[in-house]
């Protein structure tokens, strides 16, 4: 048998499917340009020319300050991570009410706040502060330090922060000689690094922790701030983000965070100085879970808190507090402090903190020096990033750029004038300022949701190039003459000449090539190799169907009736792809996908009915259990389901949580035992279907595994779970042996499992070889004398024919000698060698859930069981069919279930609903690295893809295991020849080169199922990107698909690799047997 | 003979067709606030009733096929009871299936049983009418080359259209158009209603069509 063309082939086909993924992201997963220039003071905003007074108040060579005179020598930025707005606001009814006691916990928690805002309304004031999405910790910082808008790619990077090369706040506060102070939150470190004098970093990657980096910033902020030894100090406070992570806003630990925060503030308060700016922020807010990262209004309205010992306003503040764009605050504190702007800001200075005392004149001339500062620098980032990068509209450039002018014209004139302007005229041009300064920061961020058209267009027509090539060659694989020179060497060869072709024209210069560009140019030379060669080897085509179309033109009826049966499923799979064009669809598609599964299998069993298969059959009974069955989990595993934050009415399934959450004993008790029989359930199923089939006698490494790793597997993982649903906080604490506990149980999982998939990968042939002259002689104890009669009727199974043919091939020519090996659970050595592996994923995936969630995993091996069955009976009873090929249907339905379980397991494609707290499984003090991590976090979530994928040869396996089940009944017309034998998948080793074209067709035919998929998701991406809701349905249902797609086409060629490791391993197997053999 | 039949399943059909339409209608006369989409579980009701009297009255007239066993009092009552019993376990069987294709288990189990009774109206009854209680008639119409007379084809056709009609009618619930049709189970059982006269309609014309391919077997 050949199997690494084989492989290579899917490879190939998997690869073809990534570089169009690719190069389709580049073009709609947005960027933006980063520039590398940065203000100065010195060619700073020109002085006004023109008679008159000339300078204005702002003089370039103020002392003290570079653009603008400096206002305030230190600032003091106190950064409160998801201080939403209603943190910080006082609200008097729930005062009048309830005091700060039992209404909401967060409620009124900030008494500091309110006093100063009460007492010197001069002094301090309170905005409503808002955060442009992504709100995930790292796109706000990046967004607070540079003044620009955060895109779509950086918030996949959250966790692998990356220095922040455009010009920004911080490292403009070094170049002017300031010292700038950070404690806290260590994400600073990796986004500015070397930017501060001196600095505390406190790891955050564990959001389970409360207290280290808050703790810690306490522990240094006041001596710092009394050292005196900085211009500006930034504390960065991450308790109230992970108590909303961890127990949401609703919830006393919230209450407590809140109010140590505030003690803070009060004596922070008492230790500044009278030139020292004070501001309290939050970067982001948070949902009524306490999760963000999404833009709904609980997201994105944060708090910002302004205040000062010398009075710094000029009015009193307004009823309703205002709101400000968080970019807002670069350029206002940057000319506060006396610094250059960054060069990339698109913020807007706020006005109020540069009125000056006197008269409403004179403040608002100081404030339109501001403004003309910040319009200058705005304008000329503007015009440099059109020089560098053409995503700009020309077109509203220009506008802007005339406005800008105008503004300017109108700015001049005023300060050229005599005599003090009129008040009114002056406030209107402040507005002109502030609207130019508005439109322009809407230009940019209108452009910079802004795709590449060419891109997406070639990665879609890829994408479809490469569904149709997996059918063409599934097609061509099922007719006799594969040629793997002429159908995967050459077209790989075209391919690498393509790219090098590519790489000849980069080296000379004439394009830029980038790894993305290289690899689909090589994908698209590739096809087209592919395609060329089979149009030239098409001649057997037109031979296969020539017979068929002799019939006549009355069989064109009959024919097109033909066609409508298999064409059923497809449409089913039609449906699902026109679902992903519809954002109502995206957000219910856990439900569609049921809906479509349920149709499927109704739809096979009403067919084979219609058909008149089912009549006088004695499966037809099975068959409808079997049907029951599986539309019992389909629609059980809809209790499993989370909601998403779009769906306000839906109601998240209670099991989701995790079982420390329950307050009653009893039901958790329940619960807990519930998980436990769902382990020795899986465990048991397992042994069982192994013992049936004779694999469990062998004393091979994975059997002894099965017998006692799986047990063993179970008890750790039930350990764990007592731990982490019983145990109190408190407890835990307390108990080092807990937390030991809480440690090793998981990671004793992980490492067995690691251990369970080497042994199977090392050895996994489980058979067991018996002499049955020696078992005559000794009287022959058969393992297992429980189920003797099971395993007499199963087993033993004389495998004599390839015994034979294998003796001959030897040279051996004693064909009198009878064959004497018995030899156990040789018919389902492949099928018993892919259901290990995919029991200790299994496993694996239990302990990266919740403890509840093992249920749905059960639901998940008993559907796919069902499923199995199903499948290989409906193609016993359709007895033309070929059984080397897998049907349509059976792969749609495998898919569409691959589907249905990731929403059963919890999941939804949008990034706040992962599991971030996979992570932690075994780790519970944090990661050094982010690939462990991220390996979690992504078996967590791809669960269902992986299992699904490695499990599909199953497919193909399966309906040679049951062949002796079958075999009884069906009529006996075929294979009669060999009388009782039953050599099961022993079939599959008898024809090699049919069985490796069968996984290669196989292989393919999942491949393109998921491939169309992917194309209609990524068509929906690409004809709604301008559709309200792209930013929040298409594009995570994009990333999450492109991932699950990535790894189902890994787990595909691992599941197929692992078929041929079984293969060899038993050709290995048989040699061994027949030299054994007395001659 | 063929035309004479063919015409007489039209009447029927169209019989049919007519009962549905006057249920919108006629309701409105009597009862206040009447309406199909905001009284749906009295319309469901009316609809059901109306369309299962109509083609009990009509086959009892027509006689698609005739019975050839005897016909006493004692036999009638009991193939009564045995119908009955039928309707009653299909109706348990189609709430069962809409529980299974995601309807709530609980909230709203009025409404689905309602659209249960409404599909088995649609379907089931006309079964009965047609083929009486036996199972295996119904097992051997809905096969391939199961059908022995043009009213086994209309009973094929019509019960086809009907469940598909059923199925295609959820597919605008999850849509955000807040349209008073979207509301469970109003889709789905318009959607029926949709399939069964279009199915009363198609019937006769596909038959007429397909006449000279048409060859029955007798039974």
């Amino acid at each position: 048998m050949r199997r690494w063309p084989v492989l290579a082939f899917v490879a190939w086909a998997a690869l073809l499917f990534w570089a169009a993924l690719g190069l389709f992201a580049r073009g709609f997963l947005l960027t933006r340009l980063e520039l590398p220039q940065r203000s100065a003071c010195r060619p700073g905003p020109p002085p006004w020319p023109g008679p008159g007074p000339a300078p204005p108040p702002a003089a370039a060579s103020a002392p003290g300050g570079c653009w603008l005179p400096r206002r305030f020598a230190r600032a003091v930025l106190v950064l409160i991570d998801a201080l939403r707005f209603d943190f910080a606001r006082w609200e008097p009814e729930a005062a009048a009410a309830a005091g700060p006691g039992p209404g909401r916990p967060f409620a009124n928690r900030l008494p500091t706040l309110r006093r100063l805002l009460a007492a010197r309304p001069r002094q301090a004031r309170l905005y409503r502060f808002r955060a442009d999405p992504p709100t995930t910790t790292l796109q706000r910082l990046k967004g607070l330090a540079t003044g620009s808008l955060p895109t779509f790619v950086d918030a996949g990077s959250n966790f692998a922060s990356h220095a922040v090369r455009e010009d920004n706040l911080l490292r403009q506060l070094a170049d002017n000689g300031k010292r700038v102070v950070f404690m806290g939150d260590d994400t600073w470190d990796g986004l500015f690094p070397e930017a501060f004098s001196q600095s505390y970093f406190f790891p955050s990657f564990n959001v389970k922790d409360l207290h280290t980096v808050d703790e810690g910033i306490l522990q240094h902020l006041y001596p710092t701030v009394d050292g005196g030894e900085w211009e500006l100090l930034i504390a960065h406070f991450l308790g109230v983000d992970h108590c909303g992570h961890k127990h949401g806003p609703d919830h006393p630990e919230m209450a407590k965070k809140l109010s140590q925060m505030d003690a803070m503030l009060r004596s922070l308060v008492d230790h500044l100085a009278n030139d020292t700016l004070l501001l309290v922020a939050g970067d982001h807010g948070m949902t009524s879970t306490g999760d963000h990262g999404g833009e709904s209004e609980d997201e994105v309205n944060a708090a910002l808190f302004v205040y000062s010992k010398a009075p710094l306003f000029q009015d009193l503040p307004p009823q309703e507090p205002e709101t400000v764009p968080q970019v807002n605050l670069v350029p206002t504190l940057a000319l506060l402090l006396g610094v250059p702007i960054p060069y990339s800001n698109i913020g807007e200075v706020m006005a109020d903190l540069f009125a000056v005392e006197g008269d409403a004149a004179s403040s608002v001339l100081a404030q339109l020096a501001a403004y003309s500062v910040n319009a200058w620098q705005v304008n000329r980032f503007l015009h440099s990033y059109s020089l560098a990068a053409q995503d700009l509209s020309e077109e509203k450039l220009l506008r802007l750029q005339d406005q800008f002018s105008a503004i300017m014209e109108e700015y001049k004139q005023f300060l050229a004038q005599a005599g003090p302007p009129a008040l009114p005229e002056l406030q209107r041009l402040r507005s002109r300022f502030s609207r130019y300064l508005r439109e322009a920061r809407a230009v940019c961020a209108e452009s910079w949701a802004r795709f590449h058209p060419a891109c997406m267009v070639a990665g879609c027509a890829l994408l479809a190039s490469s569904c149709l090539l997996c059918w063409v060659a599934s097609q061509v694989a099922s007719a006799w003459g594969f040629s793997y020179r002429h159908l995967l060497l050459y077209p790989l060869l075209w391919g690498v000449a393509g790219a090098a072709l590519l790489g000849l024209a980069h080296l000379w210069g004439w394009a830029g090539v980038d790894f993305i560009l290289l690899a689909s140019w090589a994908a698209a030379a590739s096809q087209c190799g592919f395609f060329w060669h089979c149009w030239a080897r098409r001649s057997w085509r037109p031979r296969s169907t020539g017979p068929r179309s002799s019939s006549g033109a009355a069989g064109l009826r009959q024919r097109l009736w033909a066609r409508a049966g298999p064409a059923l499923p497809l449409s089913l799979l039609c449906v699902r792809c026109g679902a992903m064009l519809s954002d109502s669809f995206v957000m219910a598609e856990a439900q569609v996908v049921a809906f479509l599964l349920v149709s499927l299998v109704l739809l096979l069993v009403l067919r084979l009915h219609w058909e008149g298969r089912l009549e006088d059959s004695p499966f037809s009974w099975q068959l409808l259990g079997l049907l029951g069955g599986i539309l019992a989990c389909v629609r059980l595993s809809g209790l499993f389901r989370q909601c998403r934050e779009e769906t306000p009415h839906c109601r998240s399934s209670p099991v989701l949580a995790p079982l420390s959450s329950l307050q009653d004993p009893q039901t958790k008790n329940f619960y807990y035992m519930l998980c436990l029989a769902v382990l020795v359930g899986l465990a048991w199923g397992v042994r069982c279907w192994l013992r049936h089939y004779g694999n469990l006698n062998s004393p091979s490494p994975p059997v002894l595994f099965v017998r006692w790793g799986f047990p063993l597997l179970a008890i750790c993982i039930g350990g764990y779970w007592a731990i982490t649903s019983g145990a109190e906080e408190a407890l835990v604490q307390a108990h080092p042996w807990v937390q030991l506990a809480l440690v090793a149980f998981p990671q004793s999982v992980f490492v067995l499992v690691i251990a369970g998939l080497l042994l199977v990968l090392w050895d996994p042939v489980t058979v067991f070889v018996k002499d049955s002259r020696e078992a005559a002689a000794t009287g022959g104890p058969i393992l297992l004398p429980s189920s003797q009669e099971e395993l007499q009727q199963v087993i033993p199974q004389l495998y004599r024919r390839m015994q034979e043919s294998l003796k001959s091939r030897l040279g051996e020519t004693k064909a009198g000698s009878r064959a004497t090996v018995a030899a156990y659970g040789l018919g389902s050595v492949y099928s018993a060698a892919l259901l290990i592996p995919l029991a200790l994923l299994g496993f694996l995936f239990m302990v990266l859930h919740t403890e509840r969630l093992s249920l749905a995993f059960l639901l998940l091996f008993l559907e796919a069981f069902a499923w199995l069955w199903v499948h290989s009976w409906a193609g016993a009873l359709a007895s033309q069919a070929d059984p080397f090929t897998v049907p349509w249907e059976a792969l749609i339905g495998w898919a569409l279930a691959a589907a249905q379980f990731f929403y059963a397991t919890g999941h939804q494609p949008v990034f706040p609903a992962i599991h971030w707290n996979a992570a932690f499984v075994g780790f519970q003090q944090g990661h050094g690295a982010n690939l462990i991590p991220a390996l979690l976090v992504g078996a967590n979530t791809f669960a269902s893809h992986i299992l699904f994928a490695a499990g599909c040869p199953l497919l193909l396996l399966w309906p040679f295991v049951c062949e002796m089940a079958g075999c009884q009944s069906r009529t006996p017309k075929s294979e009669t020849d060999d009388g009782e034998e039953q050599l099961m998948e022993m079939r599959l080793r008898e024809a090699p080169d049919k069985f490796s074209l069968a996984l290669l067709q196989l292989g393919l035919k999942y491949l393109s199922v998921l491939g169309v998929q992917m194309l209609a998701c990524v068509l929906a991406a690409m004809i709604l990107r301008r559709h309200l809701m792209v930013w929040k349905v298409f594009a995570p249902k994009f990333v999450f698909e492109t991932l699950g797609f990535v790894v189902s086409s890994i787990f595909l060629l691992l599941g197929i690799g692992l078929v041929m490791r079984v293969d060899c391993a038993v050709s290995l197997w048989f040699k061994q047997v027949i030299l054994a053999q007395p001659r | 003979m063929r035309h004479t039949e063919i015409k007489r399943l039209l009447s029927v059909n169209v019989v049919c067709i007519a009962s549905i339409i006057l249920t919108t209608l006629v309701p409105s006369l009597f009862l206040e606030n009447f309406s199909v989409l905001g009284t749906h579980l009295i319309w469901l009701c009316i609809c059901s009733a109306s369309v299962g009297t109509g083609n009990v009255i009509l086959y009892l007239i027509f006689k698609p096929n005739p019975s050839m066993r005897r016909n006493s009092i004692a036999h009638k009552v009991a193939k009564f009871i045995r119908c009955c019993v039928y309707f009653f376990v299909s109706c348990i069987l189609f709430h069962g299936i809409i529980v299974l294709y995601g309807a709530p288990l609980i909230e709203s189990i009025l409404e689905t049983f309602l659209f249960a009774v409404l599909l088995s109206t649609f379907t089931t009854l006309h079964c009965l009418c047609v083929l009486g209680p036996n199972f295996q008639a119904w097992l051997r119409v809905f096969s391939k080359n199961g059908a022995m007379s043009i009213w086994d084809n209309n009973l094929q056709i019509t019960t086809m259209c009907s469940v598909v009609g059923a199925w295609l009618g959820a597919f605008p619930i999850p849509l955000d158009w807040d349209r008073p049709w979207q509301v469970w189970p109003i889709s789905c059982s318009l959607g029926a209603t949709f399939g069964y006269v279009a199915g009363l309609l198609i019937a006769p014309l596909w038959i007429y069509w397909n006449r000279k391919q048409l060859t029955y077997k007798s039974r």
